[in-house]
């Protein structure tokens, strides 16, 4: 307590003392491992994010460009400024946070209000490229040209021979003017950026051959100068629509019918007739995909099914299991039975097996004709558990019952190893009787302890994507429902089978409202066990 | 002594007639219970192990337990692509643990050690953020991918590191909540006394706070490894061509497409794959139950 610190002049530095600072100047050590490390790490951060910035801004996402900017200009400040301690701590999972949980939160908002899906997957830009492409066919007098294939960084291209100029493109980038020779055969033999595939191998390697096949290389930016294709790998022809489209009337006109094609707001381009070109773009429809689920019966009544059982499901599986593993606990929490150890430990075994594996392995088990249950169990009936929804609802919860019994079982063990031994003791001496105590002491005061727990396993279950979809896809299919929903579907499921993510046609638009939907029920729950549990407390 | 004493009072049990129906009624039906229990509980186990030892492999031959035992079915699987999905399920379980305990050991640092504006807000900002399910949100996060891809394709749509990025991103909230009750009992005379000797905050968290928190940095990056492992919405529309594939996606694919020719297949793999999980979540198991009971469930 001697030594007493020199006192910062008023005004000086406020945000560190001035012993701490004289002491920098003199613990001098040179530079540290930790601030090397520092540096590598964030030139490697510096590097790929300008990376990412430049080619960003060559495909014109200029969102994505903006944001990397701003993240790097920020991780720059945090790590290089001596300000903002906490945030050198927190902003490497803050982007992360902000990036993959609530841009994407915002993110699922807008797709709700839009129609993006089959149909409705782009821009109108692309969808009028995407248009004109498949209109596209080669005309009698077009152009031909002696050409390469050229290759950059695994992209391929087309090199022409235009009169003496070598013009170069990709399937992204409009043919070019580039310095290059032109060889005896007239095909460009050098193009300076870009290494020329040998004929021989765009001839003979199945690889390139079909890389060239495929290729299309737009001559400008405007689609409707058609784009240079090649069948035989050694000339290029212009391919050019028969669709022609007008930006300024916002139409598309078929050449060879003379049919014209008006954008719409619904996001197509459809034709006074009423007959619509396959593709469209997507545009905001205001709250029409939430007023779908209530206006298209069909749809409507297999969800409010899909909705009873999701409820169902949920609540049946924490309380079953609940109730299975507090039995279990009661019974054999009990000094005098020997082995509890081992016998815990038999018990907890599918909780500690993978959830999917088990909903997989049950879904043979259950199998109607091959299944190990019929055959041991059943004496070989064919009890089809699979494919009938009342049987393939009991499956599924027993499935679930069976996934999660073990983990109450070990919460509700100590939970009763934690209740207090003298209330049991004067609750005996008042004559309770072994049922009283239990309804009266015991099962207060482990709901005290436990409620929290069950209302987020509830909302677990409701979303519990991965052992109705492994156990029977949702299955048996409801007859005459949309988008392929089934009896045991729940909310999350159908959502999936809705959305078309894995194939098939797709509506990102409704599944997203749909999600909304639940994200607000499930914010309905977490806020019940937000006020129960009070974590707030722990850090008043 | 008192292995005697309980073996007389055994026996006593056992010589009178009361005192036996006693021990009948209180504590002897356990037993028979126990094991009622134990088969409901290990059925589906030992058919599982049965069936991978079963060399015809086949769902209906598999029935009758350890009629053959042969270890061809785990042979065969060297064969199919079962190894490259255990590499890729270990990478990104491991990959995503990692990250998840160095950002939530990080998040929870700084919110236990640091005093700053908006401290409060953020935790309970990360509180209900960290309600929402990622997954329900798996279409915007199709649709990102397909559009982060067109630019680094390295991280669109099939690619590992999108779906670790994923990961992480969902990782942040309750991890951090799990660490933060965990720091706060290191006690912070800890880091004062290191101040003064002239140790940075960087030294601090480093070489006397990580050391000090193991349990649950142990704790977090088993529950993380374990949602990675599975995990089946996300990996299933991220990761798209079968060399990518995790282990869930790939063995969905064997039961749902050839559920009876698959079926030994199916069982080697996953006795396999259970095996290392049964035994770290046995010998882990006191910790893990200290980390359910903090709210998190079965992923």
């Amino acid at each position: 307590m001697s030594v007493t610190p020199p006192v910062a002049p008023p005004g000086a530095a406020p945000t560190a003392p001035a012993r701490l600072r004289e002491s920098h100047a003199r613990a001098w050590r040179g530079i540290g491992v930790g601030f090397l490390v520092k540096l590598v790490i964030m030139a490697v951060v510096n590097a790929f994010g300008i990376l990412t910035i430049l080619t960003a801004v060559g495909a014109d996402s200029w969102l994505l460009a903006s944001i990397t900017a701003v993240l790097l200009i920020v991780a720059d400040i945090v790590y290089f400024t001596r300000r903002a301690l906490p945030l050198k701590y927190l902003l490497p999972g803050l982007i992360f946070l902000f990036a993959f949980q609530v841009f994407i939160f915002g993110y699922t908002a807008y797709i709700a209000f839009t129609n993006y899906g089959t149909g409705h997957a782009g821009s109108q830009s692309q969808a009028v490229d995407a248009t004109l492409i498949q209109g596209e066919r080669r005309v009698d007098d077009s152009a031909t040209y002696p050409m390469a294939v050229v290759e950059r960084l695994g992209t391929y291209g087309l090199a022409i021979a235009d009169d003496d100029v070598v013009r170069v493109g990709t399937p992204d980038e409009p043919l070019t003017t580039v310095d290059g020779e032109i060889g005896a055969s007239g095909a460009p033999t050098e193009v300076s950026g870009w290494t020329v595939v040998p004929r021989a191998e765009v001839l003979t390697d199945p690889a390139v051959q079909q890389a060239a096949a495929a290729l299309r290389v737009p001559l400008s930016d405007d689609p409707n100068d058609g784009a240079l294709r090649t069948r035989d790998g050694s000339t290029a022809t212009v391919y050019t629509s028969t669709l022609v489209w007008d930006e300024q009337a916002q139409t598309i006109t078929d050449t060879t019918t003379g049919t014209v094609y008006t954008a719409t707001d619904r996001g197509t381009f459809t034709s006074a007739d009423g007959q619509s070109l396959p593709t469209g773009w997507y545009v905001n429809v205001g709250f029409e995909n939430f007023l779908r689920v209530f206006t298209d019966g069909a749809l409507l009544q297999p969800l409010l099914s899909v909705t009873g059982w999701t409820f169902a499901f949920a609540i049946l599986s924490v309380v079953i299991s609940f109730g299975l593993g507090l039995l279990f606990a009661m019974i054999f929490n009990d000094p005098r039975v020997r082995a509890r150890k081992f016998l815990r430990t038999l018990f907890i075994l599918p909780y500690a097996f993978p959830a999917f594996m088990s909903a997989l392995l049950f879904r043979g088990m259950f199998n109607s004709e091959f299944g190990v249950i019929n055959d041991v169990f059943f004496f070989g009936l064919p009890i089809n558990w699979l494919g009938d929804p009342v049987l393939a609802k009991l499956a599924v919860l027993w499935v679930n019952v069976w996934l999660s019994y073990p983990y109450w079982f070990l919460v509700c063990t100590g939970a009763l190893q934690a209740l207090p031994s003298d209330t049991l003791e004067a609750a005996q001496l008042d004559g309770a009787g072994r049922w009283r105590s239990f309804r009266s002491i015991v099962l207060p005061l482990l709901l005290v302890s436990t409620a929290p727990l069950a209302i987020s396993s509830f909302a677990f279950s409701f979303n519990n994507f991965t052992v109705i979809y492994m156990f029977n896809n949702g299955g048996p299919a409801i007859p005459g429902a949309p988008y392929a929903l089934g009896s045991t579907d729940i909310l999350i499921s159908a959502i999936y089978d809705i959305s078309g993510v894995s194939g098939g046609a797709a509506d990102y638009g409704l599944a997203s409202a749909l999600s909304i939907v639940v994200f607000v029920v499930v914010g309905a729950i977490s806020a019940l066990a937000f006020r129960q549990t009070r974590k707030l407390e722990e850090f008043a | 002594m008192t292995v005697t004493a309980r073996g007389t009072g055994r026996d006593a049990a056992r010589t009178t007639p009361a005192k036996k129906r006693r021990w009948l009624a209180e504590v002897g039906w356990k037993y028979p219970v126990a094991a009622l229990i134990a088969f409901y509980a290990l059925f589906p186990l030992v058919y599982v192990l049965s069936a991978s030892l079963n060399p015809r492999g086949s769902l209906a031959s598999s029935n009758a337990l350890f009629s053959a035992v042969d270890i061809s079915n785990y042979a065969a699987l060297a064969g199919t692509s079962y190894w490259t999905w255990v590499g890729n399920t270990l990478f990104i379980g491991g990959v995503a643990s990692v990250g998840a305990v160095l950002m939530g050991a990080a998040g929870a640092y700084a919110f236990s050690r640091f005093r700053f504006s908006g401290r409060r807000a953020s935790l309970t900002g990360l509180l209900i953020v960290q309600m929402f399910p990622q997954a329900l949100a798996f279409v915007a996060i199709f649709l990102m991918l397909l559009t982060i891809g067109e630019v680094v394709p390295a991280l669109g749509i099939n690619s590992k590191l999108a779906l670790i990025c994923v990961y992480l991103g969902g990782a942040l909230g309750a991890n951090t909540f799990l660490m933060y009750g965990f720091f706060n009992t290191i006690p912070i005379e800890i880091d004062e006394s290191a101040k003064i000797d002239g140790a940075t905050h960087a030294q601090i968290f480093w070489r006397l706070i990580m050391p000090l928190v193991t349990p649950i940095l142990a704790v977090v990056a088993l529950l993380a490894f374990i949602a990675a492992f599975g995990d089946y919405i996300l990996a299933r529309i991220i990761l798209v061509s079968e060399d990518n594939w995790t282990l869930a996606v790939g063995m969905y694919q064997w039961v749902s497409n050839q559920l009876t020719s698959r079926w030994g297949l199916f069982a080697a793999g996953s006795v396999l794959a259970s095996i290392p999980v049964l035994a770290l979540f046995l010998s882990l198991q006191r910790y893990i139950v200290g980390g359910l009971t903090q709210g998190s469930v079965k992923g």
